[in-house]
């Protein structure tokens, strides 16, 4: 049998012609990404020796601008960091400020072929770009960054083919929330993404399935190669970089269809992602306190486009919060040139700069005891937010959109028809 | 965190479900707090004063995906909270790295809620991932730890080997 695309990653950035479930591989890292968290007392150790400064990444997204003194003495400490060690591809707050996983996106940090590390669990976003992206923790950052290399336990691949269109009003947080519905968690387990619909989706959409497979717990979430995908590298770094198709007859646990006509919009009710969706006409007119959109998985321009789109001429109910964060200040800038920024704000809706901001809970639009939300970012986690007695729905950032306009949950089709 | 790795583990039992996150184990609000002060907020939202009834030396046994979600230090509370082990039906990649890097001992063992009920002793043969419950006589056969990850197990945890390289502080 052959071998599935993150099996001949990992084979080639090991050194080994084949890699098989089970194994495990020591691959070296093309590309490691710090974030401010890192930096934090708590989790921070001195990083004495850096294998090579050109192939790390520094990026303050989770706490930025900082939020509290200990994020600050963070930045501080990043800053040092960057300078003592000489790196170039720094991200503080301001012009380049940005979530991590979208300015590898923007930036084109992410090689087809390669491995990434980052310490946010949401890195298999990169996955997009047809590389071994994946979360680790500070301690596997620091090994990585002071050697070079890591290490990977090797999962089966369960691949998913994606056909058909998706209608207008449904997205690719509706794919994602239909796959963790009905397939529920792939722990120990990677994903692979192909099929005929992809043509149809932007990398924007792409995105937000690889790195909403965080919450499916794969090890790895990996797009099959194309043309869009690769100019979209191409157009970003001057850097060479080999693509990695599966071999025809790879060995995959189970292949699976996905028809994107019979995606409907969903909404995760609270404190879980997996196999907690419900239709959005199941649960509309809950009551809502507050609306999120953004994140690293919904706070592309394609999702500032939509909101804009549903808030044009229209205004956020009384009552009720709408919180909109920009993934990156260049989205941020693309999102003022397109006008949405101005339709977002004269709507009443909030416009935070690029953070991780609510999605975490870190900083800016942090939920109190009782409230209930709607968001289109990643998790909707008991206390993820605020407070732990406050109730997190996640949908789309159409759906979410809608429903800061109605003050409950409220289907967006209508404003697509 | 360099205390000594011991292969035969045996303590008292708690039993949660499938798809605890890590938003449980390490609530955001205790991030920010002093190392030493997390571990008392573990399950705080799900499962409030439990912390403050894990005496050290039990066992945390628990359904599928324990420990999905974000790459916060949550294996450093579960540790420093006392626990000796954990046993999981299936355990999140991420949270099973950092476990193994904070030399928190963690071991995948599908069918090991149907073992335990709470209050059980549990005893675990760490290497083999053999696991018994000298209650009802049942063992179950977990998935061995690799060896090369069992090493940094350990050796007190990831930290710990790159000190003794000179690489950290």
């Amino acid at each position: 049998m052959g071998m599935t695309a993150i099996e001949k990653i990992l084979a080639r950035n090991s050194g080994l012609a084949r890699v098989r479930p089970g194994d495990i591989v020591t691959t070296k890292v093309e590309t490691a990404i710090l974030f401010d968290n890192n930096f934090m007392e708590t989790s921070w150790r001195e990083i004495l020796h850096v294998y090579d400064p050109a192939k790390i990444v520094v990026v303050f997204d989770h706490r930025a601008p900082a939020s509290h003194v200990l994020s600050a003495k963070a930045h501080q400490t990043g800053r040092a960091f960057v300078k003592q060690f000489g790196i170039e591809r720094f991200h503080d707050i301001g012009f380049h400020q940005g979530i991590s996983h979208a300015l590898v996106a923007d930036h084109g940090y992410g090689l087809p072929g390669t491995v990434l590390l980052c310490s946010d669990s949401h890195t298999c976003s990169a996955g997009v770009f047809n590389l071994a992206a994946r979360g680790v923790g500070a301690p596997d950052m620091t090994y990585a960054v002071a050697k070079g290399e890591t290490w990977f336990r090797v999962g089966e691949t369960i691949r998913y083919d994606l056909c058909g269109a998706l209608r207008p009003g449904v997205s690719a947080k509706d794919v994602f929330l239909h796959l963790a519905n009905t397939h529920g968690d792939h722990a120990t387990m990677n994903v692979e993404y192909g099929g005929p619909a992809l043509a149809g989706l932007s990398m924007n959409a792409r995105r937000t399935i690889s790195t909403m497979s965080a919450e499916l717990s794969v090890e790895f979430a990996t797009f099959e190669p194309d043309q869009i995908m690769i100019d979209h590298v191409q157009a970003r770094t001057d850097a060479p970089f080999e693509p990695v198709w599966p071999d025809t007859n790879a060995d995959y646990a189970d292949k699976r269809v996905i028809d994107l006509n019979l995606i409907e919009p969903l909404v995760a009710l609270p404190d879980a992602v997996l196999n907690n969706a419900r239709a959005v006409g199941d649960v509309a007119g809950t009551d809502i306190d507050q609306a999120f959109i953004g994140s690293c998985a919904n706070g592309t321009l394609d999702d500032l486009a939509v909101a804009a789109r549903v808030l044009a001429g229209r205004r956020v109910a009384d009552g009720t919060r709408l919180v909109v964060t920009p993934a990156t200040q260049s989205i941020y800038r693309a999102a003022m040139a397109e006008g949405y920024i101005q339709t977002i704000v004269e709507a009443g809706g909030v416009v935070t700069n690029a953070t991780c901001g609510a999605c975490g809970g870190g900083s800016m639009g942090l939920l109190g005891p009782g409230e209930i939300c709607i968001t289109a970012s990643t998790r909707n986690f008991k206390g993820r937010m605020g407070d732990a007695a406050a109730r997190i729905y996640m949908a789309s950032p159409a759906t979410v959109a809608a429903s800061a306009i109605a003050g409950v949950i409220a289907s967006p089709m209508d404003y697509f028809t | 965190m360099n205390d000594l790795f011991n292969d035969q583990i045996s303590g008292r039992v708690w039993v949660v479900g499938d798809d605890i996150n890590t938003d449980l184990i390490l609530p955001i609000q205790a991030y920010y707090l002093p190392v030493e002060q997390q571990p008392a907020w573990v399950f705080s939202a799900n499962r409030p004063g439990w912390s403050g009834d894990v005496g050290q030396g039990d066992i945390l046994v628990a359904g599928r995906n324990f420990g999905v979600g974000s790459s916060r230090p949550a294996a450093r509370s579960l540790k420093n909270l006392g626990l000796a082990c954990l046993l999981a039906d299936s355990i999140n990649g991420l949270f099973y790295r950092n476990a193994i890097n904070f030399a928190f001992p963690a071991l995948e063992a599908p069918g090991v809620t149907a073992l335990f009920k709470e209050g059980d002793r549990a005893e675990i043969s760490f290497e083999a991932a053999r696991i018994a419950n000298p209650a009802s006589g049942k063992t179950l056969d977990g998935v061995p730890m690799p060896a090369q990850l069992l090493a940094i197990l350990q050796a007190g945890g990831i930290y710990s080997l790159l000190q003794s390289e000179n690489l950290i502080r």
